[in-house]
């Protein structure tokens, strides 16, 4: 392709390789979108799908012949836009992602509802409220990278505390008979992993990288030990209610969604908030991002660097251990071996996604957890195999990472310790 | 405030970098501190900031003896700092970066930007360093960078203002701004130590200059001192400031450049569109602010990078994007920018590295073997013919000093038969006397008819070399002059003015 073009004056006008690049990725994500959502079109011949919006409720139907071929349309346009390289930028431009993307998801949904021959057709339940259990370890892993790679360490054991996190949750739940007190149990371990991260990577400057993938072991191990060799009793703590607060709960589609939960996703809400906040508008925060971008600069000004690391690494901890405690105390109660199956590692996924922003890296995990939940429910239905149905999460991952996110910046002095002199 | 520093001394194992330095900073002076590169300048001022414990002496505020464990007592002690790389998060404002480690709060936690933007609007008022608060770092031209780091220092109450090497990143007209900052700071009362190498500098606008020279002072002198005795003083002997050359003898064209465009690694364009030709026996200097697209055009010309577009020919034959490999067979020679990093390989020997790129000659090779004691050989009279001083030839290239590293690799290049020479910043972090060296030689291989590229940063190495000198400014060659123009209508080139009415040849 050549960027090049003569203008008037003859001086030579050439396009910026990264704009070249920015386009090409939106023509072919807006393609693909805008050929799939063609297919869904075609292929559905009955475009009526039953719905439920809440598990108690009744079924519905709602017929998307016309949300089809809107559907269609609007992938069109963008791809019409991205082919005369007119997508807006900030935004506007997000706002248009947001829309194919939507469009994609309603015209995939219409499809795999639709067309359904038997006498008891399967209904779509609200993906809502399940998403937003299902994003909760993940959001609160997420909300650790966060913290630790802001301050400059790379945390890739998030997978190995929650580990601990979800192990303990459920020890000590049991043990006090108190679901509740298991998310105290979970938070501990998660410290205590971190404990270890701290004292290797900030203290003996071990390669962070190696040293994640250690600590991971060493969960796994510790948690199969532990398993095995304690008595079963001491695995079968209660599992935390859900609290419907009032007023909130009652608010249509929204109300079942995000207030309708139990403790540990109220906490969840709170750690995005506070690690925003912290990160952002305070000087602890001010003092974090520094030290992860510049260290130096942060000690010439008499900041003490390594000392804003731990109380980060810590904190984190505290944030993925709970998020640990999901898999436990938070959803089926006792502990099975590798109970955290890979979520730390889509946590880290989405910390990236979401450019090492509590707020992006919320909204990233929740796209995944949205999978996940409509991943579960598809199962039902024998439209797609399973397989490709339990791989549509990271196909999804694959996608919005290479054709929304684009170059993304990790903070400057990311995994790099910091020796004085 | 009066700061004294009564013998103060650092030692490294045997290296002895500060050997009992006295030196007393009056209160609202602009105190010089002069030395070459390596003289133990830095280490000095590290040791005054808190970086670097003294092995021995003492530092006196007001006559009171004070120590500083940290930078943090430095700054309490009013003592600030303007590095030489500077210590600014580039992703945050100028008032993030103003307020880190003092910061204005609300409620004793959340930060309080808005208090924090006015202080740097009174800071900028006070002393005229002109900056808008809540721009982004990386957004600011180096220059402004630097006032950043200026306000940084007011902002913790600085009494005395350390600027290290403080004019190596700009242009002649942002040194100028500075220079009037700095005397607006002294005449408000604050005191400045001016660490520098550049003797034009030190007598525009220093008081009193000290003068060091390996870790001792070896003298004070005032800025009336001519500019011979104070080099002269710098060195410990005397010093030639200007190269000897004949006007050059402009041959056949030997390097020709068109429509070069070439695009960095993060997909911006660098080079934008440049032509020009250089002749045998010709040195082209390219002369410009760090960061406006030399690095990518030296690249390009020694085929580290593909352009996208455009043609570069040697003799005719158009070598772009060949590869280093093909380049050099062509017969360039490269001086790269940063020799530790690209011209040499620190963990080799002397005598290795001065094959690194002839390994496969036939002088030095026998199919897949090296002829080891023609390589020795070769190291005995490149040392000899360089001067280079190493204790031997198998010395490791990094235990050398940086001009004798540079050495090494000038020797490499000038040892086999060159069509065209690229140099970048061929002096960096070198010592006076082998830049007189690297000169001379450099200019001798022009007078043999190689065709030759200088870039650098510094104009008064592109002033000493040059036969036409090309100006860069944001990828573009702004304007190509001749080295009788005087410095301020090159200082505007190099901001991007194009307008200066100067005549192109």
């Amino acid at each position: 392709m050549t960027a090049a073009a003569i203008t008037e004056e003859g001086t030579v006008d050439i396009r910026d390789r990264a704009d070249v690049v920015r386009q090409i990725r939106q023509l072919v994500v807006f393609a693909i979108v805008a050929v799939l959502t063609l297919v869904f079109w075609l292929s559905t011949e009955d475009a009526v799908i039953p719905y439920r919006l809440g598990e108690g409720e009744d079924v519905s139907t709602f017929d998307g012949a016309v949300a089809l071929v809107l559907c269609f349309l609007l992938a069109l346009v963008a791809l019409g836009l991205a082919a005369v390289n007119r997508v807006p930028r900030g935004w506007a431009g997000t706002l248009i992602y947001l829309a194919v993307g939507l469009a994609f998801v309603l015209s995939f949904l219409i499809w795999s509802y639709g067309d359904q021959m038997t006498e008891t057709p399967t209904a779509l339940l609200n993906p809502l409220p399940g998403t937003v259990r299902l994003s909760t370890p993940l959001i609160l892993g997420a909300m650790a990278g966060c913290l630790c790679e802001r301050a400059g360490v790379i945390n890739l054991a998030i997978e190995g505390q929650m580990l601990v996190g979800a192990y303990f949750a459920a020890l000590a739940a049991t043990v006090v008979s108190s679901a509740t007190f298991g998310l105290v149990g979970g938070l501990v371990a998660g410290v205590a992993l971190s404990v270890l991260l701290g004292f290797f990577a900030l203290r003996y400057q071990m390669n962070q990288v190696v040293l994640g993938v250690v600590l991971i072991a060493l969960a796994t191990g510790l948690t199969d030990f532990l398993l095995s060799q304690l008595p079963r009793e001491l695995n079968e703590p209660e599992i935390l209610q859900r609290i419907a607060i009032p007023v909130l709960s009652d608010i249509p589609l929204l109300g079942p969604t995000l207030f309708d939960q139990n403790l540990l996703v109220y906490l969840m809400y709170v750690a995005v908030a506070g690690s925003t906040l912290l990160l952002f508008e305070t000087r602890w925060g001010l003092r974090v991002r520094a030290v992860g971008e510049h260290p130096k600069a942060a000690d010439t000004v008499g900041i003490k660097v390594n000392r804003l690391r731990w109380q980060a690494v810590l904190l984190g901890g505290a944030m993925a251990g709970l998020g640990g405690a999901y898999f436990t105390v938070g959803s089926t109660g006792s502990f099975d071996s590798n109970a955290s199956a890979g979520n730390g590692f889509i946590a880290l996924a989405a910390v990236i996604m979401g450019r090492w922003h509590p707020i992006g890296a919320t909204l990233s995990a929740c796209l995944f957890g949205f999978c996940f939940t409509l991943q579960a429910q598809l199962a039902f239905l024998d439209k797609i195999p399973g397989e490709l149905l339990r791989a549509s999460p990271y196909l999804v991952t694959l996608i919005a990472v290479a054709g929304f996110v684009g170059r993304v910046r990790p903070p400057a002095a990311d995994g790099e310790p910091y020796v004085k002199g | 405030m009066k700061l004294e520093i009564r013998g103060l001394t650092k030692r490294f194992g045997d290296f002895v970098a500060n050997d009992h330095i006295d030196l007393t900073i009056e209160p609202g002076e602009i105190h010089c501190l002069l030395g070459e590169n390596g003289a133990g300048k830095s280490t000095l001022m590290n040791m005054l900031y808190g970086l670097l414990d003294p092995s021995e002496g003492e530092v006196l505020i007001d006559e009171v003896p004070r120590s500083f464990a940290t930078p943090g007592d430095a700054i309490a002690a009013g003592i600030g700092m303007v590095h030489q790389h500077f210590m600014l998060v580039p992703v945050f404002t100028v008032a993030e970066n103003v307020m880190l480690g003092d910061e204005s709060v609300r409620g004793g936690v959340f930060l309080n930007r808005g208090q924090a933007t006015e202080r740097v609007r009174a800071l900028s008022q006070q002393y005229g360093l002109k900056v808008d608060p809540e721009a982004l770092v990386e957004h600011l031209p180096v220059g402004v960078q630097q006032r950043v780091e200026i306000i940084k220092a007011l902002s913790h109450n600085a009494k005395v203002l350390i600027l290290d090497e403080p004019t190596a990143v700009l242009t002649p007209q942002e040194i100028e701004e500075l220079m009037q900052i700095m005397r607006e700071l002294r005449d408000q009362g604050t005191s400045i130590i001016f660490i520098t190498h550049k003797l034009r500098e030190v007598k525009a606008v220093g008081d009193r200059i000290s003068v060091i020279r390996r870790g001792r002072v070896v003298g004070t002198a005032d800025p009336s001192t001519s500019e011979a005795e104070l080099a002269e003083m710098m060195v410990g002997r005397s010093v030639k400031l200007v190269v000897d050359k004949e006007p050059s003898t402009r041959r056949d064209t030997v390097l020709q450049v068109e429509h070069l465009t070439v695009t960095d690694p993060r997909g911006h364009q660098v080079v934008k569109d440049i032509g020009f030709e250089v002749r045998a026996g010709e040195v082209l200097g390219v002369a410009g602010v760090q960061g406006n697209g030399q690095t990518e055009l030296v690249k390009a010309l020694i085929g580290l990078i593909r352009p996208d577009t455009g043609v570069i020919s040697l003799d005719g034959n158009d070598i772009s994007g060949h590869g280093p490999r093909r380049s050099l067979e062509a017969g360039v020679g490269y001086i790269p920018e940063d020799r530790s990093h690209d011209g040499n390989v620190g963990s080799f020997s002397v005598r290795e590295n001065l094959i690194l790129d002839l390994y496969r000659d036939d002088r030095f090779a026998r199919g897949m073997a090296l002829r080891l004691d023609d390589i020795a050989t070769n190291a005995q009279e490149r040392i000899e013919e360089f001067d280079i001083r190493t204790e031997s030839d198998q010395t490791p290239v990094s235990a050398l000093s940086g001009g004798n590293q540079q050495k090494v690799v000038v020797a490499r290049e000038f040892s086999r038969p060159l069509k065209l020479l690229v140099a970048s910043q061929p002096t960096r972090g070198v010592d006076v006397g082998s830049i007189e060296f690297i000169h001379r030689r450099i200019i001798a291989e022009r007078d043999r008819g190689t065709a030759v590229v200088i870039v650098s940063t510094e104009l008064d190495e592109i002033y000493a070399l040059s036969d036409r000198i090309a100006v860069m400014y944001d990828g573009r060659i702004v304007g190509t002059v001749t080295p009788d123009i005087p410095r301020e209508q090159i200082g505007l080139l190099m901001a991007g003015a194009t307008d200066t009415g100067e005549e192109r040849v």
